[in-house]
């Protein structure tokens, strides 16, 4: 499948999951987006381009402007997107661990 | 390294299971579910109320410099002590929606246990929200730590 295989590829870059993370918080403009990083507007736009192609972004059009935002349908396809979720309760869990064994010893 | 909590997220399911085992004893595991005290240091956020008993209700409040950034509450249906919890959870200002969870606890050995989340979401798409929120957390609260993070996920 030949989808699947770009969607992996999109999320493997840092940057891309970068910007993931921000418009998961608000849909954003590509100005916005490009002003989170020190690269060039192209470099971006690039990267807006390769998410959207393999419809993770996708576009809205306000007024004169374009707004990325997530596509949830999308994003259920890649396991990774699990992963920041996952990792939330792992770290908790670790934390419960460990609290509970200290409360354990001074008892 | 093997992953201690798991999570299973079936396609076209509204639930999710959320599973890890323990170096605790079961006793251990469910107190820290049901002290408030402990409650706050494991899950970062302030006890507003907890009445850990059938039909009972609680309310968590999480305040990141000087602002409320988490309020949740729910209500709880069971309370049966070291087996299980079933209660309501709603994360307040998102899209998440209530939350029908099932927490089992077991006993693996008397120094081990096992805790089972099965938590049901209004729909799938409540359910896709929920998995983005660790991403909108981490702009919200620290967005130095989820570059981090984000950096580390390979």
């Amino acid at each position: 499948m030949k989808l699947r295989r770009d969607v992996f590829q999109a999320i493997a870059d840092p940057t891309r999951r970068t910007i993931i993370s921000l418009v998961a918080f608000q849909a954003m403009t590509p100005t916005s987006i490009a002003d989170h990083f020190d690269y060039s507007r192209q470099t971006i736009s690039k990267h807006i381009q390769i998410l959207t192609e393999c419809e993770i972004l996708n576009q809205k059009q306000k007024g004169r402007e374009i707004y990325y935002q997530l596509n949830p349908k999308g994003m259920k396809e890649i396991a990774d997107f699990i992963e920041p979720f996952r990792k939330m309760w792992d770290d908790r869990f670790n934390k419960l661990e460990t609290i509970m064994k200290n409360y354990k010893s001074e008892k | 390294m093997e992953q201690k909590t798991k999570i299973d997220a079936r396609e076209g399911k509204q639930e999710l299971i959320i599973t890890r085992e323990f170096d605790l004893s079961v006793e251990l595991l469910f107190k820290a579910y049901s002290e408030p005290e402990l409650i706050e240091q494991w899950m970062g956020t302030k006890v507003i109320k907890l009445e850990n008993r059938n039909h009972g209700s609680y309310q968590f409040e999480t305040s990141y410099n000087g602002n409320v950034v988490f309020k949740a509450n729910g209500t709880i249906h069971e309370v049966l002590p070291n087996q299980k919890i079933i209660r309501t959870f709603e994360m307040e200002n998102t899209p998440i929606g209530v939350q029908l969870e099932f927490l089992i606890f077991e006993k693996l050995t008397d120094s081990t246990s096992k805790l089972t989340m099965q938590i049901i979401y209004k729909s799938e798409e409540h359910r896709a929200e929920q998995l983005k929120l660790p991403f909108a957390n981490g702009i919200n609260m620290a967005h130095d730590r989820l570059q981090e993070t984000l950096t580390n996920l390979t």
